[in-house]
């Protein structure tokens, strides 16, 4: 089923296990504390690079819808709804971590003036909406058609929302995260990218295993039917 | 041009069509009024103006949706779509069409809407005006888009405010910023850019939500 250069699932499972564990090394046992924020800026090695991993996998929804369209490819629409379904679960993850973050530093689980926490809520909704649509369609090129539609809707969405929410707000974001920053280097650095290469990985296998029981589905239905 | 023949014939179809039968606008014009009255009353008093600015965002785009919802229901009831479909003209003229008709509606509405609201609220300036006719570009750009997608589903009615409602999000806030802010410059440009953007893809992409 899968491409011959593809790696095998089960060696990537244990990359992403060996990278996550390291991450969560780095983290908390190498990782040096931030001066103004202290122990709980270590969060935010987690929250951006699963927010970063999330647009990645709405990135790669879009991708395969935009390959579904213009080449007809017909492994594109399983693909890019897995795609998609992995960056919900991704932007979940980035309102729980932003809203833990959110909680810690300033006494509020949600906060307005943080710019990422309400582009993924809007996010969430604008993907929850994706699922309604698919579900109310019956399988077939019509339900293939409206999914990679509404897919490169999204990544539209994603700058145009960021924009909106930008010239909206009144307050300014703290930026922790400017990467050349003098509070951003050595340790940090390294842990914020092994975290980040970590979750990318994780997601790809997630990806891979849920396109592989997808496909296995749909070939029993298939072989059912015949 | 073919082209824009085929569109105006669309379009001309639309209007007479609601000329006729008017069930869209005085439905809108009823709603937007009527969600007028329902805000003066949750507005407390001595709340500020920029409050019920906000409002005049929500009773626009709450309209807009009670009128998209209608925009496709003849299209479905009288399978008018297969013909279209059919028929040798580009897909995206049955959007750009049906677009063009729902702007209408839509701005009839306001016509009598933004008069209203300056009675019952405040004054309205130029800018928020301005803001009106870019934000009704959007809307109905985006909108007829996904009614089109919508009436094609198992849920229909019930999905529209589901898909239309996040990708109004940006259309909302230019809108409200233009109503309340002193300079509403960037405000202006970035629903021109909303709308640029979302034309766009909604040009380039329709025929793949009428055709299987």
């Amino acid at each position: 089923m899968g491409r011959s250069y593809r790696i095998p699932l089960p060696a990537l499972a244990a990359a992403s296990l060996a990278l996550v564990t390291l991450a969560l090394v780095l983290v908390f046992y190498v990782a040096p504390n931030d001066a103004s924020q202290g122990f709980s800026q270590r969060i935010f090695y987690f929250h951006v690079s699963i927010a970063l991993t999330a647009y990645a996998c709405f990135g790669a929804g879009a991708w395969k819808a935009l390959r579904h369209l213009w080449k007809r490819d017909p492994r594109a629409d399983l693909e890019s709804y897995v795609a998609v379904h992995q960056g919900v679960i991704f932007g979940s993850l980035v309102l729980l971590t932003g809203s833990i973050w959110a909680k810690i530093s300033w006494g509020h689980w949600w906060l307005w003036s943080e710019d990422e926490l309400v582009l993924f809520l809007v996010l969430f909704l604008f993907y929850a909406a994706y699922f309604m649509l698919r579900f109310s369609v019956d399988p077939g090129p019509q339900r293939a058609n409206f999914s990679a539609v509404y897919a490169l809707f999204g990544v539209v969405l994603i700058p145009v929302s960021f924009l909106a929410i930008r010239i909206a707000k009144s307050f300014v974001h703290p930026q922790v995260f400017t990467l050349h920053g003098p509070n951003f280097g050595g340790w940090m650095l390294v842990t914020y990218c092994v975290a980040q290469i970590a979750m990318l990985v994780f997601a790809h296998t997630l990806y891979r295993v849920e396109l592989v029981g997808k496909r296995i589905d749909a070939r029993l239905r298939e072989l059912r039917l015949g | 041009m073919n082209y824009v023949a085929d569109v105006r014939a669309l379009a001309r179809k639309d209007l007479l069509l609601e000329l006729r039968a008017r069930d869209t606008l005085p439905a809108m014009l009823l709603f937007v009024v009527a969600t007028f009255v329902v805000f003066h009353f949750s507005l407390p008093a001595h709340s500020s103006q920029l409050a019920a600015s906000g409002l005049l965002w929500v009773a626009i785009v709450f309209t807009a949706l009670l009128g998209l919802g209608r925009a496709f229901v003849p299209e479905r009831e009288q399978h008018v779509l297969d013909g279209l479909v059919l028929a040798p003209c580009d897909r995206s003229a049955i959007w750009l069409a049906k677009g063009i008709a729902t702007f209408a509606f839509l701005g009839a509405a306001e016509v009598v809407a933004l008069p209203v609201f300056a009675l019952f609220f405040h004054g309205i300036g130029i800018a928020t005006v301005a803001a009106v006719v870019l934000a009704d570009v959007g809307i109905c750009a985006v909108g007829t888009f996904l009614g089109a997608m919508a009436v094609a589903t198992r849920a229909r009615d019930l999905l529209l405010p589901l898909l239309f409602l996040p990708l109004a999000i940006p259309i909302v806030v230019g809108g409200v910023g233009a109503s309340v802010v002193s300079s509403p410059g960037r405000y202006i440009w970035f629903l021109a850019l909303y709308d640029v953007v979302f034309g766009v893809l909604c040009w380039a992409t329709f025929e793949y939500v009428v055709t299987e």
